[in-house]
This record gives C-alpha cells, sequence and structure tokens, in this order.
C-alpha cells in the first residue's frame, strides 16, 4: 500500500488507545472525517472569541512551535507578521511535498474546520486582510472547497479563505516558495532575506503556518494553554501526528505526544513485520538511524539532536531486513536531484552528480574511492542555496552512508543483501 | 546578518575607512538564485574566492580581512549578474 492511498479513508488513523491512556488531540474522539460544520461544532465546542493579541498570548503560553518540520515557535512569527508594515496575508500550508508524509492530507480531509479555525485565529492575532488555504493537490480539493462553503453560509469566518491547489513538488511548500506561487509566481524557494514574514505575498507580511499548528491552535483557543501542555515535554508541549510507513503492520497517520518513544510509534502502526534494519526519520530532509539506534530514540527534539536527527515533519520510516538501504537511497537521491527547483548552481549541478555516485555504490559496486568523492561533492553542496534543498538532502545522504557502510562494502563485492526487491521509500516525481 | 549593505553603510557599520577594525564582521555571501558562476569575483578577489567542480563562488567564510575590503567592494559592484553582496554580522 502507498502512503497516497492512506489519507482518504481514515482506516489507519488510529490513537494510542492501548497501552497509554492517551487519545489523540487531532486524531480522538473518532478518526473519521469530521467535515460537517454542525459535527464539529457538537464534537469541539464553537470557537471563542478572542482578542488579537490574546491569540498570540495562548500560542505562547502553550508552547505551540511549528509542525511543518523547523519547530518554529508560532508565537514568534506571529509577532513579526503583526509588527511588519502593511496589510498581512495568512497562509495555512497543507503542500505536504514530501512523498512520506501523509499527515497534512490526512487533516486537510479529516479535520478541514479545525484547520479553518486555526487559520481565522491567526488572520485575528495579525489583523490580516488576506488568508489562503494552501492545500496538497491530492487532498480532497471538492470537500475543502464544500468546508469553505459551509463557513461562508454560517457567516462564521471574519475573513473567508481562498483555497489555492499547491504545485506538487518537493520544495513547494516551503514558504518562500508558497510566498511566491501566492504571489503569481512560480512556488520556487527564494533568497532570505527579506523574510517572508516580512515581505511574503506581493511584498506584504505573511504567515506561512503548517496545517497542523493550525489545528492544535484551534484545539488550544478551547481547551487553554494547561491542557495543551498537560502532554508532551516541557520543551515541546502537546501532541505531533506521524505518517508511519515501510515494514509495519498498518501504515498511516498515527498521533503521539512529544517525547513519545519511536518504538511505541511503531506500535501505533501496528508494530514491525520485520526485523528491522534501519528507519529513516523526518522524511527525506531527514536522517537515518540504525535500528539500534532507533530503539533508544524519543521523538523530542532535544533527544533526537544526540543522533544528529529530528522529528521533522512527523515521517517514520520503518526498513526491514529483507530491503536493501543502499538501493532505496539510490532511488531517493535521484528524487531529490530531480526536485532541485533549478535555480542555484551548486544544488543544479551537485545532486544530479551525487545521486549518479550513489548509483555508481548501489549498481556498479564501485570502491571506496567513490565513498571519498561523494563526501567531496556532498561538501559542495551544503550551505549553498536560496533554501534547505541541498542541506537536507546531504543530511540524508551522509546519515545513509553511515547506516548502510556494511551494504555499501557488500555492493563494492558485488552482493547484496536483500531478498525483497520491492521498493520502499515512495519517489513520484511531478 | 544585516540585509544587503551598500559600500558606504558597510564602512559606517564597521568604524569607518583606514581603520583596521573596519572591516570586522563584513562577509562575502552569494545570492545562489542570481548567480551564474561567471567567475568574474574568482578573478577580481582570487584572495577570497574560489571557483567549484562548476564555476560557481567557493567563499571564505570568514570576515573579509581589512586589506581586502576595496577589492571586496570592487568585485561586488562588478558582478553582472549582482549576485554578489557584502553583508554585515549583527
Amino acid at each position: 500500500m502507498t502512503i497516497a492511498e492512506l489519507d482518504d479513508t481514515g482506516r489507519h488513523a488510529r490513537t494510542r488507545s492501548d497501552a497509554v491512556s492517551f487519545t489523540g488531540a487531532l486524531i480522538g474522539p473518532t478518526a473519521s472525517p469530521i467535515t460537517d460544520l454542525r459535527t464539529h461544532h457538537a464534537t469541539y465546542g464553537d470557537l471563542p472569541h478572542l482578542a488579537p493579541h490574546d491569540v498570540i498570548r495562548l500560542a505562547a503560553d502553550a508552547g505551540l512551535t511549528g509542525h511543518g518540520g523547523a519547530g518554529f515557535p508560532l508565537w514568534r512569527k506571529l509577532e513579526a507578521v503583526a509588527a511588519a508594515r502593511g496589510r498581512a496575508v495568512v497562509v495555512a500550508n497543507g503542500a505536504e511535498g514530501e512523498p512520506a508524509s501523509a499527515k497534512d492530507r490526512w487533516l486537510l480531509a479529516h479535520r478541514p474546520h479545525l484547520i479553518l479555525d486555526g487559520l481565522q485565529l491567526v488572520a485575528r492575532a495579525v489583523a490580516a486582510h488576506e488568508a489562503f488555504v494552501y492545500a496538497n493537490p491530492r487532498a480532497p480539493l471538492a470537500h475543502l472547497g464544500a468546508a469553505l462553503g459551509q463557513r461562508q453560509r454560517a457567516r462564521i469566518d471574519r475573513l473567508p479563505a481562498t483555497l489555492v491547489a499547491a504545485h506538487d513538488a518537493f520544495v513547494a511548500g516551503e514558504e518562500s516558495a508558497v510566498a511566491g506561487y501566492l504571489s503569481g509566481g512560480l512556488p520556487i524557494p527564494r533568497t532570505k532575506p527579506p523574510r517572508v514574514v516580512e515581505k511574503g505575498v506581493r511584498g506584504r507580511p505573511t504567515l506561512v503556518s503548517n496545517v497542523e499548528t493550525l489545528a492544535l491552535l484551534a484545539l488550544i483557543a478551547r481547551r487553554g494553554p494547561e491542557w495543551f501542555r498537560s502532554m508532551g515535554t516541557a520543551e515541546q508541549p502537546g501532541t505531533m501526528l506521524f505518517t508511519v510507513s515501510g515494514a509495519v503492520r498498518h501504515p498511516g497517520v498515527v498521533e503521539a505526544p512529544h517525547g513519545t518513544p519511536l518504538a511505541d510509534i511503531v506500535d501505533l502502526a501496528g508494530g514491525a513485520t520485520a526485523r528491522l534494519q534501519a528507519v529513516l526519520l523526518g522524511g527525506y530532509h531527514g536522517t537515518w538511524l540504525t535500528a539500534h539506534e532507533a530503539a533508544g530514540a524519543t521523538m523530542s527534539r532535544a533527544q533526537l539532536a544526540t543522533f544528529g536527527a529530528s522529528p521533522g515533519a512527523g515521517v517514520v520510516v520503518a526498513i526491514g531486513a529483507e530491503t536493501c538501504g543502499l538501493v532505496e537511497m539510490a532511488r531517493v537521491m535521484n528524487y531529490l536531484a530531480h526536485e532541485s527547483a533549478g535555480q542555484c548552481g551548486p544544488c543544479l549541478n551537485g545532486l544530479p552528480r551525487i545521486a549518479s555516485q550513489v548509483r555508481s555504490l548501489a549498481y556498479q559496486g564501485r570502491d571506496q574511492r567513490v565513498v571519498a568523492e561523494l563526501e567531496r561533492v556532498a561538501g559542495l553542496v551544503v550551505g549553498r542555496g536560496a533554501c534547505h534543498h541541498p542541506d537536507g538532502s546531504v543530511r540524508f545522504l551522509r546519515s545513509g552512508m553511515r547506516v548502510f557502510a556494511a551494504e555499501i562494502a557488500l555492493h563494492a563485492q558485488g552482493r547484496c543483501s536483500r531478498t525483497s526487491d520491492a521498493a520502499v521509500l515512495p519517489t513520484h516525481t511531478a | 546578518m544585516a540585509d544587503v549593505i551598500p559600500r558606504a553603510a558597510a564602512r559606517a557599520s564597521s568604524g569607518g575607512r583606514n581603520t583596521s577594525a573596519r572591516s570586522a564582521g563584513v562577509r562575502l555571501t552569494v545570492d545562489w538564485t542570481a548567480c551564474d558562476g561567471r567567475g568574474l569575483c574568482a578573478e577580481l578577489l582570487h584572495e577570497l574566492v574560489k571557483r567549484d567542480d562548476w564555476g560557481f563562488p567557493l567563499i571564505s567564510d570568514q570576515p573579509v580581512p581589512a586589506a581586502l575590503l576595496d577589492h571586496a567592494e570592487r568585485a561586488v559592484e562588478l558582478c553582472p549578474t549582482l549576485a554578489l553582496r557584502l553583508r554585515a554580522d549583527q
């Protein structure tokens, strides 16, 4: 089953209702879609009316950080946009260009009104004049449009939002790419500064916030920051959605508090189907861990930093012993090279060369000299672009080279440990 | 890092001309979306700029030494794609 098939059904969304007494804030109380406005209000209650500064204080008191991958505190972004000159724009970012992630599409399909409530809250906080929902084109856009229509008829939104289908590309969700696309340009990152919070959509101060962050804000507005802080860790309160795939029994979207052991996240997805050899955390800009490291990892920024990793946007891919990690890496590096926006020379030239070298390690049994050359070229790419695509791609490469070092040596002898040819990491190209 | 700073501001923020401190914390940066790898910067400022495998500038991440600031400013002004910048640290 591919990730793309997971999002519309909800069958695979589950809460950790078994071992631990925790009900998912976003997935609970039901994994079914709540798309009807009346059902939404019956489930969560009405959205309280809050003054602009109350919204910012609420986000600060709750300790809500962004769920798009970078983990930046929402209140600081809100303050920056509110303080910038010009009529502000707010964007709910559900572009989800990461092929191994399905959680934003799950939210867009199952909790559209929580996202739209959150968008109203941030619009109020920054006195926005325009609001957008920027959604992955494979999300149920017609249902989202219907949800917006219900709200318009009920006249509950002070600032009705416009739905825009995102470009289906890896970097299309990067905030300057979002702002560029909504300004009528191409969905590609631009050089910062100026920051998007100061000059975003058509040069206006712009808040681009991940849809999960906004949905959580909508719950915090109803239940209070103490409720949010009762979950997760002191540094990172609250819960997080994870997209778990690979060698697990029930691939899909799960929810757990920050600080949950990685092993528990795998269990929420039904547990491993094979002996694991590695886990990819945080997606294709993320970090590979060995199975041994994964067994000791917990999903918090602080703890994962000791492995040079981060929860990112919650992607967890389990690689079983039957799969060749090097072949998987070769395919993903090829994908990442194709997903370069092609604006910055080192990324445009460096990623294809890296991809071809990883292919030669995987399929031509090249020796360790290629490994040294790969490290040199990786050094030519890092930090030399308008966005983090080269940096993230190199993080994926370097951690994979370490975790799959034994497999690389095996391939140099013309052998491979895999017993299955099935591709595990999805790589659709736009 | 501050925004792109014009030549005069770079001087003002780094202590005025002809003092050893005037270039403290001024660095060369590249707008990678603008750079085409023409290589002029590497010719004008070979002390600080090398070229990578594809001709794009490899720049020392150290602050520009005072003795090279005039050369750095000239390289910034002559960059044919306006991709080279001087920025003051904050």
